[in-house]
């Protein structure tokens, strides 16, 4: 079942799927489009990979890493389906990165990667923009390229783990303005979910609505104002986002 | 007495509380008790940021660092990371000394407690937005690079006391005015003063807010001093700030917990 919130009626609702509605928890019928599309659930502490698909390293000129490169995102930077992404004036290149997004489940503290997969509760998409001007050698990627409000769209969808038979061999592609601009599959990851569970709670504990952004392979290109870009994995749906300038934003 | 706000042992919520800062005790239901006998829960439940690099003397020590390689180029925004929502715990807790580490590096920071919903605010008005302020221990496992962020290092369970309690801004005449000592088992082993921070209070929350928006209960960790003092299994650490308090906690090993 693939689960949505959204703002409609005055208020934020859960809705399932229904023959291409939305079906809210007191039973009223929406369309998708009379809707604002929340992040499909509230996350917790998210985690990001750098890095993880060993031909997006080689375009950005990095060996894959030997060890998982992780960094963290604040609830600030989460949009949901539909929304807009700003590109400040100043920046020469912005690019997207499509990322399966696993939802945790559970505590999780010292799992090992053969019963990894009974801490994940769902999936969803992400697009982990990187502004990268504003890329500096500290903490790399900084949190001013990664962390900005509303750079982070996620959704559309919750999707049940049951439901995705193999995350571990999906298509992952992404549109801009109609044009297929990257295409990968989630088989090519250098570190898999199983590991990076095993990994993370080695030495900290993760809990229910934690999310990990697993990495993006090769084929990220600069988008401007204007674009639109759809981010889509195989069985979880399509994210789309468009790109504003500072015009939108009275400045 | 001062009223700060602070979230007691079994509560969920912020309660207005009198406090002697400068003793270190409380009235509650009329007795007047040690801060050292509560097991605080941590005053704040928001996203907690942290700004590295912010003491000149720590800016200065890495300063022939930042012009090679990894760094090439000195910082030009502020150097920010994320403790997040499993590091943190309050006064009097345990900090869990992973199994095979000997020493951990203890963070004092001041720590600034948002109050109102901060996008691109102007230094000068950044008062506005800020509620108050207590103490955090961003504790470390020593390591020398700043080049990826220290996930590892810094991220663990229980590796953010902070607390006790909020001291309104109210009762802080200048939080880039405020000593900073830091104590193991009683022994004075760090000094310093928020005057040396490289971005003061309110530039720090202008540069941060024109790309992140902060929200009531955030957090933002001021800069930890040069010189973070080590500290190792059952030394008791003391985080003292001038006019906010002190933070409390002990070293312990961890527990090896099990998957649940």
């Amino acid at each position: 079942m693939r689960k949505a919130r959204v703002a409609c009626f005055g208020a934020i609702h859960e809705a399932v799927e229904k023959d291409g509605q939305l079906q809210l928890l007191d039973g009223r019928i929406v369309s998708q489009n009379e809707v604002v599309w929340l992040p499909p659930v509230e996350p917790r502490t998210v985690f990001a990979l750098g890095l993880n698909y060993s031909d997006h390293a080689n375009e950005l000129d990095f060996k894959a890493p030997e060890e998982p490169l992780v960094f963290l995102k604040g609830p600030n930077t989460f949009v949901g389906h539909n929304a807009q992404t700003r590109r400040p004036k100043d920046v020469t290149y912005m690019h997207y990165e499509c990322e399966l997004a696993v939802i945790i489940d559970k505590k999780a503290r010292n799992v090992k990667s053969e019963d990894a997969y009974e801490y994940v509760k769902g999936y969803t998409i992400a697009n982990d923009y990187a502004l990268r001007d504003y890329l500096e050698n500290y903490y790399r990627p900084n949190l001013r390229v990664k962390n900005r409000d509303a750079c982070t769209p996620i959704g559309p969808w919750f999707v049940d783990a049951a439901a995705i038979q193999d995350p571990m061999n999906l298509a992952l592609r992404t549109y801009v303005n109609g044009e297929l601009k990257q295409e990968g599959s989630t088989k090519d990851m250098v570190f898999d979910i199983p590991f990076l569970i095993e990994y993370l709670s080695s030495f900290m504990t993760l809990d229910e609505n934690d999310i990990i952004l697993t990495g993006t392979p090769k084929g990220t290109v600069d988008v401007v104002p204007g674009d639109e870009v759809v981010a889509e994995i195989e069985g979880l749906g399509r994210l789309v986002n468009t790109i504003v300038g500072d015009e939108a934003f009275g400045s | 007495m001062n009223i700060v706000k602070a979230i007691l042992p079994g509560k969920g919520v912020l309660l207005d509380i009198k406090a002697d800062v400068r003793e270190g005790t409380v009235e509650l239901d009329g007795n007047i008790q040690p801060v050292s006998d509560i097991a605080w829960n941590p005053p704040v439940c928001g996203t907690v940021y942290g700004a590295a690099l912010n003491f000149q003397g720590r800016w200065k020590e890495m300063e022939d660092a930042f012009h090679q390689a990894p760094y090439k180029q000195p910082p030009k925004a502020p150097v920010l990371y994320i403790k997040p929502l499993n590091t943190l715990t309050g006064a009097n807790s345990g900090i869990p000394l992973p199994t095979g580490e000997e020493k951990l590096e203890m963070g004092a920071s001041l720590a600034v407690v948002i109050g109102k919903t901060a996008t691109r605010v102007k230094a000068e008005d950044a008062f506005d937005y800020i509620e108050g302020y207590t103490i955090a221990n961003d504790v470390s496992i020593p390591h020398a690079s700043v080049y990826r962020p220290a996930i590892k290092q810094k991220a663990r369970d229980g590796f953010c006391p902070i607390g006790p309690w909020i001291v309104s801004k109210d009762d802080v005449a200048n939080p880039d005015q405020l000593d900073i000592r830091v104590y193991v088992n009683g022994e004075l082993k760090q000094e310093n003063n928020t005057r040396n921070f490289i971005r003061s209070v309110s530039k720090l929350m202008e540069d941060v807010t024109d790309f992140m928006t902060l929200r009531p209960g955030d957090v933002l960790l001021a800069g930890v001093p040069e010189g973070a003092p080590l500290a190792g299994k059952g030394d008791r650490v003391r985080i003292e700030i001038s006019g906010i308090g002190a933070l409390e906690n002990t070293i312990v090993p961890e527990e090896r917990g099990e998957a649940e």
